[in-house]
């Protein structure tokens, strides 16, 4: 078991509910040690956004602890949890691309965390450091719309754009929600490829939500799946079998929580020593 | 630092920077036009002035008297807009009735309007521009000198003004609403003043009644501003003690307006709430 | 009390009756005397009047004179605008409820206040402060616009779109810059769009203005009106109407091109 100061994020029995009462989270022990890469699956409505929020220190949870980067997110000040917040990325499902502002901006956004105020303004006055923002879009064949609009691009475009965001800033933990739902497969290949790449480049650990299965049992050693609000499975890539990701996957009958496979080491905690 | 190359200059920044320079130069100009200078409200004469009229503001005019002397003000203003008004919808609803294309016959027959109709129509519509385009402090203007100080200016010159915006947005409202039936009705032979009777007016009338109220609180507060040049109300009252630099009595009537204004919004309001 | 019910319990006839009893009492209360008004005197001085737009003052020196007095009201106007847009966004900001409830409350009063006044008294008192002519004029223009303006631009900050500025948060960038970079952008075109319609009213006001003193064609126009010369009247009210018409169309096709 790999000490607490080595792990990029850490739950402990986290829950979550929205207003209504309706539980997003429940009973969540999640262990990510630093430079992991989990994808994590299920079905529509489970709970993977949520998961992903609690991770990314965006959202409270009602119950339970958040430990990122080593520190207790939640009892941090103001400008503590600005400094974690700094060290995460998070992607929603829906690029946040403001339509009318350039693409160059919208990369260069990624730079903001290390940028003065001076720099963040003249930089919107002429972009500073397009170049970088050049080399991060080339990565996804993007380099010729630097300076076209965020409204004028496609759906899959805008996706990459925002990878490409990522690509320019320097956080430790990834976390990226569906990033390639408008991708078709070589495109997504291609850029969890990318992703992937850079994650090991700087030994951050990278959690990505998918729902193509097959990518993530091609790309990822290690999967999680989620079921209304609870972990169902933990494990590495070889022990994922069909028959768990039929239950996974199963027609919602009813809301009741997934029993657990049969296998006692379903909940195994296998952290990665790369 | 080496040159950045082509495809990573920013294309817009030509654009951006003309807008700036153009906008640079016409601010020049703007500031020597209106001769702009702050320091002459922290000058002698401008500070002084304005410290000696604030210092009259407190304690405000309270007395009975004057208290009910405002009161009465402020409802002549709220009789002028609504007389006013009255008037406007006098001129504006025969000039929309004539003016509007819904009840055009001569269009359902031949697909066009015929040349005298189109004629009348457009005319009309030109005098309803002419009359709402002249400001109605302009309009009072000329009757405080034509008829002598007092309501009458003031009735005068909203019936006009508004005569003529009530008049293009009622045209508006009745184009823009679904004519069907009103064409239903025409085609089958009825008289134009039947069909708009029963088909259009009943259709658009929340959205002719909802302009109009809102119109009629816009028409009080223009009824103070006339008053500024005579023609009655509270706005009159508020220039002549501005006059003698009575700051206490301005405050007054001040409030007097801010409290006017606030509820002819309330009522203005709950009666589109309710009619509309 | 619901709508329905009220329509229900009211009635047309009702309403009707309501609404002519109203207007009666407002005949009765004022004092206007409505033959002045169809008098052979009225009659012949605004049928002189009306007549005079047939033979506008046109000579040069006058249409010199004019010309100034136009971009005097041009600039008050343009100005005026400007400086609103300014002020406006400034307290939008508190109004946009960025620094609490209690912020928020006081600058949305205090914007109320500033547009409740119209532009006429605020000239009223501006040129008390800054002596007759232009300057008071723009600054009436000011006050009265910044509080039109910044109620309008806290309500397009309030309802842009929150994505980008949260996703920006969660990254730990400074609210300032999240304010540029994600809020002010999206909001943008709508306050331009406001400003440029404010200004199309504003030119209008400007003109006016001058009747207190307060420079520009408003202030030829109560001048020449005042001494009775309607050539020049018509001449610079023509010149109003002229000068609106340009600035409605520039301000439209601005307006048009930036929501493309």
């Amino acid at each position: 078991m790999s000490a607490t100061s080595d792990a990029a994020a850490q739950l402990t029995g986290v829950g979550l509910s929205y207003a209504g009462g309706v539980p997003a989270l429940a009973g969540v022990d999640l262990h990510i040690a630093r430079g992991e890469q989990v994808a994590i699956i299920g079905p529509s409505g489970a709970g993977k956004t949520t998961l992903l929020s609690v991770l990314a220190c965006a959202i409270r949870p009602d119950a339970g602890e958040v430990l990122t980067l080593g520190q207790c997110v939640w009892q941090l000040s103001s400008a503590g949890l600005r400094d974690l917040r700094r060290r995460v990325f998070l992607a929603p499902q829906v690029p946040p691309l403001p339509p009318r502002q350039r693409v160059v901006h919208a990369v260069l956004a990624g730079r903001l965390p290390r940028w003065t105020v001076m720099q963040a303004l003249r930089s919107l006055i002429y972009p500073v450091e397009a170049a970088l923002a050049h080399a991060a879009l080339a990565q996804f064949q993007l380099q010729d719309k630097l300076y076209l609009r965020c409204d004028r691009l496609s759906g899959g475009e805008r996706q990459r754009v925002a990878l490409a965001r990522l690509l320019v800033s320097d956080a430790e933990l990834l976390l990226l929600d569906e990033p390639v739902s408008s991708l078709d497969p070589a495109l997504s290949v291609q850029a969890l490829e990318v992703l992937q790449n850079e994650a090991t480049r700087r030994n951050a650990a990278l959690v990505v939500s998918l729902h193509a299965v097959d990518l993530a049992l091609n790309r990822f050693n290690r999967l999680v799946g989620v079921r209304s609000g609870r972990i169902v499975f933990d494990l590495p890539r070889a022990a994922v079998t069909d028959a768990l990701l039929a239950e996974l996957y199963g027609a919602e009958l009813n809301q009741s929580v997934q029993a657990l496979p049969e296998e006692p080491a379903a909940v195994l905690r296998l952290s990665r020593c790369t | 630092m080496t040159a950045v190359p082509r495809e990573w200059r920013d294309p817009a920044w030509r654009g951006r920077l003309t807008a700036a320079i153009v906008f640079a130069v016409i601010l020049g100009p703007a500031f020597y036009l209106t001769e702009f200078n702050p320091a002459v409200l922290w000058s002698e004469a401008g500070a002084s002035a304005v410290r000696q009229f604030l210092s009259t503001f407190l304690p405000p005019a309270t007395s009975p008297e004057f208290l009910w002397m405002v009161i009465e003000a402020a409802w002549k203003t709220v009789a002028i807009a609504t007389v006013g008004m009255a008037i406007a919808i006098l001129i504006a609803a025969p000039a929309a009735l004539i003016a509007t294309r819904v009840l055009s016959v001569s269009r359902l027959a031949q697909g066009r309007m015929a040349l005298w109709p189109s004629a009348l129509r457009t005319g009309m519509r030109w005098l309803l521009i002419f009359l709402r385009s002249i400001p109605e402090i302009v309009w009072a203007m000329v009757f405080v000198r034509a008829v002598g100080l007092g309501d009458t200016a003031g009735v005068m010159a909203i019936g006009i003004t508004y005569g003529g915006m009530l008049g293009k947005v009622y045209i508006e409202i009745l184009e823009s609403a679904d004519q069907q039936a009103t064409t239903a009705l025409l085609r089958n032979g009825a008289g134009r003043l039947s069909s708009f009777w029963y088909a259009a007016f009943p259709a658009c009338l929340p959205e002719l009644l909802s302009y109009t109220i809102y119109r009629w609180e816009c028409a009080i507060r223009a009824s103070v501003v006339m008053g500024f040049v005579g023609a009655g109300g509270l706005g009159q009252q508020m220039e002549l003690s501005m006059k003698m630099l009575a700051g206490g009595e301005v405050l007054t009537m001040l409030s007097m307006f801010v409290l006017l204004i606030f509820m002819a919004d309330l009522v203005s309001a709950a009666l589109r709430k309710v009619f509309a | 009390m619901t709508a329905p019910a009220v329509r229900l319990a009211l009635g047309p006839v009702v309403s009707i009756a309501a609404a002519l009893g109203f207007l009666l009492l407002c005949i009765a209360s004022l004092s206007g005397d409505w033959r002045s008004f169809f008098s052979v005197e009225a009659m012949t001085k605004m049928s002189e009047f009306a007549l005079a737009f047939a033979a506008p003052a046109l000579d040069l020196t006058f249409l010199g004179k004019l010309a100034v007095a136009s971009l005097e009201t041009l600039a008050i106007s343009f100005l005026g605008t400007l400086l609103a847009a300014v002020g406006g966004l400034a307290l939008a900001l508190p109004a946009a409820g960025r620094w609490g409830r209690a912020a928020r409350g006081i600058s949305r009063l205090f914007l109320n206040v500033l547009r409740s006044i119209p532009e006429l008294v605020w000239a009223a008192l501006t040129v008390i402060a800054a002596g007759l002519g232009p300057f008071a004029g723009t600054l009436a223009l000011a006050l009265h616009t910044t509080g039109v303006l910044g109620r309008l631009f806290a309500e397009s900050l309030e309802n842009v779109p929150p994505e980008p500025q949260a996703s920006l948060r969660h990254h730990g960038v400074k609210p300032l810059i999240v304010f540029w970079y994600a809020t002010f952008p999206q909001a943008l075109p709508q306050l331009m769009s406001y400003s440029l319609y404010r200004w199309e009213i504003n030119i209008r006001a400007a003109a006016v203005l001058g009747v207190v003193g307060a420079g520009g064609l408003g202030q030829m126009l109560h001048f020449h009106l005042s001494l009775f010369q309607f050539p020049e009247t018509a001449s610079v009210l023509i010149g109003m109407i002229v000068l609106v018409t340009i600035v409605d169309a520039i301000s439209n096709r601005v307006r048009d091109r930036l929501t493309l």
